[in-house]
């Protein structure tokens, strides 16, 4: 680089470029973090909300039954590399809006070795997701079955009384409770190998 | 204006020899012009993909790409009829991507910001001209990171990443496992520095190296704009940044950020990039008003019509920007009151841009119109960029939008804005500032020429596309039910028309240089008052040694 041209440069800097560049980078860093803290803040914000069909966890059962009833459809899936048989033992049930209820849900390891499942869940409506307590349920725990293992697992719930207040749920009258069962794995593998080809046969 | 400010000497202190000149270059101009050009190459390898893309949905069925398949990827028999539907879908991202990040990115914030800022706010170079030198050098290894991603596997025994400019979860992380998807992050990560890179440079450069007496408010628009654009950069592509990191590592790392499977939610993503991406379409759009307005007040004979209503209006477009981004989710479930919210903020953007628009029309109004060729791509943007504005106050209803999502309405949208607004304003900046930059006239003619081909061929490419998506045609597929024949040929004849346009343009850039006519420090007369217009034609290479008296 010439002299000239630092020099000139260097001469008419002023001497507030370096604040306004340090200013500038915290933006950056921050946005950046903010990217982040996204994460946590929103499954803190699906968690308080029942936002995307986040359902709630209680400990408490309601204090008050209504005469409406409620449909309650029990869904259950299970994700690739999972050679489960899961399913709820009833696909539907009919439920007065307060009451709590135990409903179960059963898995058989249909593979020869020992598997471990994790599950995750949520509600459809997903506006249902905030009116849908919890008292005892088997999410996000991991359980591992032996092959021709069965295992009931239970989950106890109750629709709040105060759903029939929110305008955006009042006219809903079958919520659906879905369970996905996913392969547990200490370590996902590292972007799998893509299929050679000239060998690939599902083209 | 005095023109005596401009007075120079004759030891101007270029660098000598090609590699110094223009890979050393720490000079704003010349950092400029290779923008100016890189931006014309993306634009032309990006404008291809669209004219093949338009060329396959001329008709039913599926006509090129399973012969390009097997042409560009060698597949065989039935194959390449699969192949060529996954290329078709690697042509919408990759045209997408370089459209955006490759094209109307370069041109407007690396180019013209870059050849016009400094002069003028009367600053002699870039605040950092070294960084600079960085920015534009970064853009070429991201583009050729892309563009070679477009040829490495993406899902199994595919080639190239096709789950559209957007790469939601899970296509983009699940669904295409080799390695082209990571090819294109790492291309959008460089991207993404070097204009964050440029953004700060801006910011710098505006805020502390303007002239004794030109404050802000006394700043020209286009100033104002990139201004703007600079913050929006700084803000909301660290968002990107962090997203899309948050896929790379979802990939190959075993995080489960985007991954329901281990506690994760694909719909962060789109809340992440929409963040971003919302942003990111005023970051295209917002240069562009600033040189629309210059061009109107020049050819008005006028200075423009409520001066500060139009900066703060650019202001209020990029605040309330990054509050409206889920408008681009109404269909994953947001509650109704979450949708009210979104769908009012939305609507509150028409407001400042109603203002620049009603103030563009009265710079005219009254004024002492020429009609040259800049003139006319300032109004073609106006009356297009209006009518996509149109149209977005349709979809910004939470109601409608959830028939109009993911149809070609919503690609006739944002493609009258971006396309054939940012595109325009593109442009209109070229001829306006064409024998400034490089002190040739242009001929009249064929820039005319270009521009009615250009505006004729883009209407007839996009236009129709409204019929199509309001008759529920879906966007990113590469075949379509008999019934949407019609409307997608002739949207398929604009395109080629389109195309011509460009040739017209690429020739008319050459037989401006051939010709050789000299334009003189000022061709456009007393309505163009800006500081430019005061130095000689092309520009001194050190410009302001003398700094300019502002009135």
């Amino acid at each position: 680089m010439r002299s000239e041209e630092t020099g000139k440069t260097k001469k008419d800097m002023p001497s507030g470029n370096g604040r306004i560049v340090v200013i500038c980078a915290a933006f950056v860093a921050g946005m950046v973090g903010m990217s982040y803290a996204a994460v946590p803040l929103y499954s803190l914000f699906c968690q308080v909300t029942g936002y995307g069909g986040t359902t709630q966890r209680v400990t408490q059962e309601s204090d008050r039954v209504l005469d409406r009833t409620v449909k309650v459809h029990f869904d259950a899936n299970t994700g690739n590399g999972l050679n489960w048989e899961f399913g709820p033992k009833t696909r539907e049930i009919e439920i007065r809006i307060g009451e709590t209820v135990r409903a179960d849900y059963v898995a058989v390891n249909r593979s020869s070795r020992p598997l471990t499942g994790q599950a995750t869940y949520n509600v459809t409506p997903q506006a249902a997701g905030a009116y849908f307590n919890k008292v005892e349920c088997f999410c996000f725990t991991e359980t591992t079955l032996a092959p021709g293992e069965k295992l009931e697992m239970p989950v106890t719930f109750f629709v709040d009384p105060d759903i029939v207040n929110d305008e955006n749920i009042a006219h809903v009258t079958t919520i659906t409770l879905s369970y996905t069962f996913y392969p547990y794995e200490k370590e996902k593998p590292v972007a799998a190998a893509p299929v050679p080809v000239q060998d690939n046969t599902q083209l | 204006m005095a023109g005596t400010a401009a007075a120079h000497d004759h030891h101007d202190h270029k660098p000598q020899g090609f590699v110094r000149r223009w890979m050393y270059s720490t000079n704003h101009k010349d950092i400029g012009t290779l923008y100016l050009i890189f931006a014309i190459i993306a634009g032309v390898i990006g404008g291809l993909l669209s004219v093949a893309m338009r060329a396959e949905l001329q008709e039913p069925g599926i006509q090129i790409f399973h012969g390009l398949a097997s042409m560009v990827y060698g597949f065989e028999g039935d194959s390449a009829i699969d192949g060529g539907k996954h290329m078709y879908n690697v042509f919408t991202t990759a045209h997408g991507l370089i459209m955006i990040f490759f094209m109307v990115m370069p041109a407007l914030i690396g180019g013209f910001a870059n050849w016009m800022v400094p002069i003028m706010i009367g600053a002699p170079d870039m605040a950092f001209p070294r960084m600079n030198n960085i920015s534009f050098w970064l853009l070429p290894p991201a583009f050729l990171l892309l563009l070679l991603s477009m040829f490495v596997e993406g899902p199994a025994g595919s080639y190239g990443t096709g789950g559209g400019w957007t790469i939601y979860p899970p296509l983009s992380t699940s669904g295409q496992p080799g390695p082209a998807m990571d090819f294109a992050i790492l291309s959008l990560h460089i991207a993404g520095a070097s204009s964050i890179l440029g953004a700060i440079n801006f910011i710098t450069t505006i805020l502390n190296m303007r002239a004794p007496g030109m404050t802000l408010h006394k700043m020209p628009l286009f100033a104002w704009s990139v201004l703007v654009t600079a913050f929006l950069l700084l803000l909301s592509l660290p968002v990107l940044a962090g997203g899309i990191t948050m896929l790379l590592t979802d990939r190959n790392f075993g995080t489960t950020f985007f991954a329901p499977e281990g506690g994760g939610d694909p719909i962060l993503f789109q809340h992440l990039f929409w963040f971003f991406g919302h942003p990111e379409v005023y970051i295209l759009i917002l240069p562009a008003f600033g040189i629309v307005s210059h061009i109107v007040s020049t050819f008005s004979r006028k200075p423009i019509f409520g001066y500060l209503g139009m900066a703060y209006a650019m202001v209020a477009i990029g605040a309330v920007g990054f509050i409206v981004w889920a408008h681009h989710m109404y269909t994953v479930g947001l509650s109704l009151n979450t949708q009210r919210y979104f769908v009012f903020a939305t609507m509150v953007i028409a407001v400042p841009t109603g203002i620049k628009i009603f103030s563009w029309i009265a710079t005219m109004w009254g004024g002492s119109l020429s009609m040259r060729t800049p003139m006319l791509w300032a109004i073609g943007f106006i009356f297009l960029f209006t009518v996509g504005g149109v149209t977005g106050v349709q979809l910004a209803n939470a109601g409608l939008d959830r028939a109009f999502h993911d149809t070609y309405y919503v690609v006739a949208h944002f493609h009258y804005v971006l396309s054939l607004g940012a595109v325009f304003g593109i442009f209109a900046g070229w001829y306006y500032w064409f024998p400034k930059m490089f002190g040739y006239m242009y001929s009249p003619f064929i820039a005319r020429t270009h521009f009615w081909v250009t505006f004729i061929g883009v209407n007839l490419v996009f236009f129709p596309q409204h019929f199509l998506g309001l008759a529920g045609m879906p966007r990113r597929y590469i075949d379509y039910p008999d019934a949407f024949a019609g409307w997608n040929a002739i949207s398929s004849y604009g395109s080629y028309i389109s195309g011509v346009g460009v040739l017209i343009f690429l020739y008319g850039v050459w037989e401006a240089f051939r010709g050789k006519r000299v334009a003189g420090d000022n061709p456009w007369g007393e309505g163009a008052t800006t500081l430019e217009w005061q130095l000689s034609s092309p520009p001194p290479y050190h410009q302001w040694e003398k700094l300019p008296h502002i009135r």
